[in-house]
């Protein structure tokens, strides 16, 4: 039966040959190899849950009153989007496990993109030949956060409703063509009842579109180019080690499919997430308090809460504050993720072809810099919890603030110095691994530092047939090998 | 990998976890058929898919042939002849167009035409800004009214109470939402000689919406007289014409010059003393 379906299709697209290549595909198998397939799952669940969804909301902002199971908010006006959201939170069987796995497959998803790019970012897997999955897999982040964001924001609550209304102000903010672009965007001056609509659209065809399409290619990417491996025996630049397509590989990506969903759902039918029926329908002059984002939105929200009370005014003109924080901010922050392989290959003389990956020791400056930014990144976040820090702690707001105002300034570099010394001590230590180096390699890295690296800068070109590495000598430059004591 | 001496048939745990898998999709369909409840839902389609997971991995890892396959890859794709030939294919073709230079330049023309008529319809997506940031429905003579649209007599705010007002007819004039404060008497201090009479029997209003990012500043504190923005913690200073005095904020909250009508309500003097919300590009100054 599958001989002669086989059949049936190489006689008339003769794909007997590639099907052949793709069952013996080797894939190198490292548990971090795993998280980009974390996100790719964590989509297909988005994909399922969010159809079910999209049967039952109406993305209207038309007002009804809400009659359901929901008892405090019967009797109340609200609009149909809203009351949708109640329906099929409450009355749709199985509709509130659904939209919680859905709000929670979302979060991972976001989160292991994420993730995903720090792996690669740190062993250097985004080097010549992969600068195009590179930014593939930015444009994917930027889009997995616009619809993240255009999704929670469809049920029209009075939190979601909130963050509406500061992207509102966020697109009024850009210089000369903001006001337009406020008023296409949303259909007017806010609240315009036009946006949710226009946000469904976006939210169910054109991002998921869009997301599908650069998804593919990045796989493609992946499969045209071949995974890349650690440095382990037996692996060299020139081929790939690991486990075949069929059926091991298989086997163990599909579990790993299933493995995802199911801590989804779980999380979706034990852990409450958006409550919206706790916050209430959008008004425009009432406000939640405490009002966040989803966590991927932390950092713009803490940059906003963080920067300092200025805004530009040149010629009679103005750019007002949020400018700043929430679109300089974001612009500067994905322009050099985009340009990261092309800056480090300037920078680093690095223009060879690599696929053994790095170990983050192996490029200080590198890991360094990942650090100092993963930082930069990271106490905005948690700035945009101000108000209930200050509230756990019985402090003030304003000391909180200024404490994040100077957090932010030497948070980052310090970070960045430490992770430079750890890394050097490390590779100066030959422990194969963090938890192995004894603690004296960190305090004697001074003098081990120049020591080490000397060492290795002579012998950086001695590969395995892959000379050319480029000068080393900068934090950035060739790996040695010799630094790759076989593990485990 | 080892995993010591075994004490049952390889693969039986596999087969456990498939079966707990197959038990618990017909525990779901129960709940389903019985009503549906949500943590019963995610719990069991997390047991039915994790059964899954834990067999397929289990299987793949103990009765699969594992790593150590070897392939061959490419280091460099293509080459630079491949690429040569390639372009000079390309510039062939290219040769034949620039022959015809005027075709080209006219379908150029025609192309760049279409592509901009298709901008057009952008323009229908929204109205046009025109005065609407600048003006609200407040003027000289206009009620404020509760969201309900009850209008307001000075007698039934309390001294330190605050109430969310409208311009009456205009309940869901969001550009309009207006804090009206009762002030202790004598407190207030008009910051420009001409905001002099604008708080009669000591009521002020102030816009609600936050010059920084719109949010509505919703919480106030009689004590010290300071409205708080809940969205990014501004604090404005309401015996200062609600002067910013922390947080991202640039600009006070514009006031509305407020009187006492001649039925005894309070209503307004007239529009904001400068356009209310954040700030934009081509924003008149006050």
């Amino acid at each position: 039966m599958l001989r002669q379906t086989a059949g049936w299709f190489d006689t008339r697209l003769g794909t007997s040959a590639f099907v052949q290549k793709a069952l013996t595909k080797v894939f190198p198998d490292h548990w971090s190899f795993m998280i980009g397939e974390i996100a790719l799952y964590s989509f297909i669940v988005l994909l399922l849950t969010g159809t079910f969804l999209t049967f039952f909301f109406d993305a209207s902002t038309s007002h009804s009153v809400y009659r359901g199971a929901y008892e405090p908010l019967n009797g109340v006006e609200v609009s149909d989007a809203y009351r949708s959201v109640l329906e099929l939170s409450f009355d749709v069987r199985a509709g509130l496990v659904m939209r919680q796995i859905h709000h929670w497959a979302a979060l991972v998803f976001i989160g292991s993109i994420v993730v995903h790019l720090c792996r690669v970012f740190f062993t250097g897997a985004f080097r010549r030949p992969r600068e195009i999955n590179w930014i593939i897999g930015v444009l994917l982040l930027i889009l997995a956060i616009f619809n993240g964001f255009s999704g929670y924001s469809l049920p029209d609550d009075l939190l979601s409703g909130t963050g509406l209304r500061i992207a509102y102000s966020i697109a009024l903010s850009v210089p000369l063509v903001g006001t337009w672009m406020a008023f296409l965007l949303f259909g007017g001056e806010f609240p315009a009842d036009e946006i949710i609509g226009r946000l469904f659209v976006v939210h169910i065809m054109i991002v998921p579109a869009l997301i599908i399409g650069l998804l593919t290619v990045h796989l493609a990417v992946v499969w045209r180019q071949k995974h890349t491996q650690f440095r382990e025996p037996g692996r060299t630049e020139g081929n790939v080690v690991g486990s075949r397509l069929w059926p091991s590989y298989a086997a163990k990506s599909v579990g790993l499919f299933f493995a995802v969903s199911a801590v989804l759902c779980v999380m979706g039918g034990l852990a409450q997430i958006n409550p919206v029926w706790l916050y209430g329908p959008f008004e425009p002059q009432q406000v939640t308090s405490p009002a966040q984002p989803d966590w991927y939105l932390g950092w713009v929200e803490g940059a906003l809460r963080l920067v300092p009370a200025f805004d530009v005014r040149l010629f009679g003109y103005e750019i007002p504050n949020p400018f700043f924080p929430a679109v300089l901010l974001p612009g500067v922050t994905f322009t050099l993720l985009l340009a990261w392989p092309f800056l480090e290959q300037h920078f680093a003389h690095d223009k060879e072809a690599h696929h053994l990956l790095d170990r983050p020791r192996d490029h200080p400056v590198r890991t360094a810099l990942g650090a100092t930014t993963l930082t930069f990144y990271t106490v905005m976040f948690v700035a945009a919890s101000n108000d209930l820090i200050a509230k756990w702690l019985g402090a003030s707001i304003f000391g909180i603030t200024l404490v994040f105002r100077i957090l932010i300034l030497i948070m980052p570099p310090l970070v960045g110095w430490g992770t430079y010394r750890l890394m050097k001590a490390l590779t100066a230590s030959g422990a194969g691994h963090l938890s192995e180096m004894p603690l004296a390699a960190l305090t004697n890295g001074a003098s081990a530092d120049g020591h080490g690296s000397r060492v290795h800068e002579g012998k950086a070109h001695t590969g395995d047939g892959h000379a050319g590495d480029g000068p080393a000598g900068n934090g950035l430059g060739a790996p040695a090998e010799d630094a790759h004591a076989p593990r485990g | 990998m080892s995993r010591g001496p075994r004490t049952s048939p390889p693969g039986s745990g596999v087969a456990l976890a498939f079966g707990l898998s197959a038990l618990s999709s017909i525990g779901l369909t129960v709940v389903y058929a019985f009503g549906g409840q949500p943590q019963l839902e995610g719990l069991l389609l997390g047991v039915a898919l994790g059964g899954l997971a834990v067999g397929l991995v289990r299987w793949a890892q103990d009765l699969m042939p594992g790593g150590g396959y070897v392939e061959q890859r490419d280091t460099e794709m293509g080459g630079t002849l491949q690429s040569d030939a390639a372009v000079r294919l390309f510039e062939r073709g290219e040769e034949e167009v620039q022959r015809r230079s005027f075709l080209g330049k006219a379908l150029g023309a025609a192309l760049g035409a279409l592509g901009l008529a298709a901008l057009f319809p952008i323009r229908s997506l929204g109205s046009a800004p025109g005065t609407s940031l600048v003006v609200t429905p407040w003027a000289d003579g206009i009620r404020a009214v509760t969201i309900d649209g009850e209008p307001v007599r000075p007698e039934e705010l309390a001294i330190g109470g605050v109430l969310t007002v409208f311009p009456d007819g205009h309940p869901d004039a969001a550009d309009a939402q207006t804090l009206l404060i009762h002030l202790s008497p004598g407190t207030y201090r008009p910051v420009t000689s001409d905001r002099e009479g604008w708080a009669p029997e000591d009521f002020v209003a102030f816009s609600k919406v936050c010059t920084h990012a719109g949010c509505p500043v919703g919480l106030y504190q009689p004590a010290d007289h300071r409205l708080f923005c809940p969205c990014h913690q501004s604090i404005f200073d309401v015996l200062e014409a609600a002067a910013p005095i922390a947080g991202p904020a640039t600009r006070p909250l514009p006031q509305l010059p407020l009187r006492i009508d001649t039925e005894g309500y309070i209503a307004a003097g007239g529009d904001y003393s400068e356009p209310i919300g954040p700030g934009y590009w081509s924003r008149p100054r006050a």
